[in-house]
């Protein structure tokens, strides 16, 4: 019989994204509290000058909590209900899985994004191909950030083993990087610091390419060549140690 | 017809300094439909080889054949005939056995139009019209693992593994799903593991005895009675043995506070049930159970069948 890819990165989408909001809309309002608290702290303090920026942020923190929230949301269907040994045992190819489980992400995110480009619309006023740019760099930390969180989620054995890693992934990807505001508002030497997140290059670029910051061409280049080795290294990582068949 | 052939499987896990082995270079073949029980304490590996067959787990020597597929090689295109029922497997909480079915099948590669058929189907065929739009965090664990069989049944799998599908239900949920069972192993095979010796008994057209990662025995239940010394069982209390202990030489006693049993082969077990009615005491005389095989190749591992009485 003839093996539909599209059924298979659907039943992601509809067992972690489309019933789990059915069933328990207050996570969604979850997803929304880190980013738009955030995005409210940084306007009112920065009286309203940052809310640009601040949004951008939003939407990159929206994006990248969500990537790294897949480790935690697939250690449960494995670990908690054993549903991914069901699915090894089945047609289903793991690119298939782990496609479909990322794709529900981003729907289960939809709901913040939405209203965030709503705001975008309003506060910034960018050209379609600095908000094209500025959208595939924020993609692009979302793709690393799910393949970290697949990744680890194939060695975990519990979910609070998942919390640790969720945690200390999501200072790095999140907290560390200047994602609401613009990355020279840190002190140097400090700044340095900043670039161990792969987020900080991807937050540089959208913010260039919506005219927050300035950057030089080198800059961008530099940027642009280490979120991309960034991605194809995390790729290839998790691609060489994700577990499907153990072992 | 169904086939699962295995070739000195086994398995170690290797931890920080130290390994154990799983699996001892286990061969076996069955080649018709019906349920094939591995039965064996916890730890035994039973869980072990439901993996490495249902291409979970890479074995660390041997292979196995499913439906004349190597399990190494041919991965592939074993999982569009098998499905698994894995122990302590839950149905998704959020979702309600419909959805959960359906998903499943779309995961399978089914379209969502022969998914939502199959999934109908499926809740038809287990009764279980009546709960299949409830969430599944609601049902009771009887139901939940009707749910998850029906998961399994309502694909195209040929070969179903069911790793302890029964543990932790009430007598009631378990001869639910022993029926159920029943009704798919006509057109299945199914590999069923289980540590209750009495569904093995009950469900089982073959049945194999796993000790510590060793495949011990293996048969129909006639057959494995006819692997061990004793083949009947007769019980009377205790306070008779005492009258009878001069016919006892050949045979092995379990001497309970209350009941004592007496195994023995058939010669013997005449010999003892003449000399039971001659005095006049009460006694029951049966066919040794699957229970008193698998404790003597469980006792026979540990050296623990040596002394007879």
């Amino acid at each position: 019989m003839r093996r539909s890819s599209i059924s298979q990165i659907y039943a992601g989408v509809l067992v972690n994204a489309i019933y789990a909001m059915e069933n328990y809309p207050i996570m969604l309002l979850n997803s929304m509290l880190m980013p738009f608290s955030m995005l409210v702290v940084i306007t009112l303090a920065s009286r309203g000058a940052l809310i640009g920026v601040s949004i951008l942020g939003a939407f990159i923190s929206a994006l990248v909590s969500n990537g790294i929230l897949l480790q935690a949301d697939i250690s449960h269907l494995k670990n908690d209900l054993k549903l991914q040994e069901m699915i090894v045992s089945s047609p289903t190819p793991q690119i298939n899985y782990v496609l479909g489980m990322a794709l529900s992400e981003l729907v289960y995110t939809s709901p913040t994004l939405l209203v965030l480009f709503v705001l975008a619309l309003l506060f910034i006023h960018a050209s379609i191909v600095g908000a094209a740019i500025a959208a595939l760099a924020i993609l692009l930390i979302f793709v690393i950030a799910t393949a970290i969180g697949y990744m680890f989620s194939t060695f975990s054995l519990d979910i609070i083993q998942t919390w640790g890693f969720a945690g200390m992934i999501s200072i790095i990807f999140s907290t560390l990087p200047p994602v609401f505001y613009p990355i020279t508002y840190i002190p140097m030497p400090y700044r340095y610091f900043a670039y161990l997140s792969p987020t900080t290059y991807a937050a540089e670029i959208a913010q260039n390419a919506i005219g927050f910051i300035s950057l030089t061409p080198l800059n961008i280049a530099i940027d642009w060549a280490v979120l991309l080795a960034i991605l194809f290294v995390t790729l290839a990582v998790a691609i060489k140690m994700s577990r499907w068949r153990e072992m | 017809m169904n086939s699962i052939e295995c070739f000195n499987l086994s398995k170690t896990y290797r931890g920080k300094g130290e390994s154990k082995e799983a699996l001892k270079n286990v061969s076996f073949s069955i080649n018709s439909n019906g349920v094939f029980a591995i039965i064996g304490k916890n730890g035994a590996g039973k869980t072990t080889l439901v993996r490495i067959l249902a291409t979970q787990l890479m074995p660390s020597s041997g292979t196995a054949k499913i439906n004349g597929l190597d399990i190494i090689t041919d991965e592939k295109k074993i999982r569009s005939q098998i499905a698994i029922l894995p122990q302590e497997a839950k149905p998704v909480p959020w979702m309600n056995p419909r959805q959960n079915i359906f998903s499943y099948m779309l995961w399978r590669g089914f379209t969502p139009k022969e998914a939502i058929a199959r999934a109908d189907k499926a809740i038809k065929y287990m009764h279980l019209e009546k709960v299949a739009k409830e969430k599944n965090e609601s049902l009771s664990g009887g139901m939940k693992r009707k749910v998850l069989l029906a998961t399994v049944l309502a694909s195209e799998a040929e070969i179903i593994f069911l790793d302890e599908p029964t543990i932790g239900l009430d007598p009631i949920s378990r001869v639910e799903i022993w029926n159920i069972i029943k009704k798919l192993k006509k057109d299945h095979l199914i590999l069923l593991t289980t540590h209750y010796l009495e569904e093995a008994e009950e469900l089982a057209d073959k049945i194999a005895i796993l000790n510590n990662g060793r495949l011990v025995a293996m048969g129909t239940l006639e057959e494995l009675r006819h692997k061990i010394p004793y083949q009947y069982s007769i019980m009377t209390y205790t306070k008779n043995i005492k009258k009878i202990r001069a016919s006892l030489s050949g045979c092995k006693v379990v001497k309970g506070k209350e009941k004592t049993q007496i195994l023995a082969n058939k010669e013997i077990a005449n010999r003892i049930t003449t000399l039971l009615v001659k005095k006049n005491m009460v006694f029951s005389r049966s066919p040794v159970s699957l229970y008193d095989i698998f404790y003597y190749f469980a006792r026979t591992e540990i050296g623990e069948n040596d002394e007879e009485e």
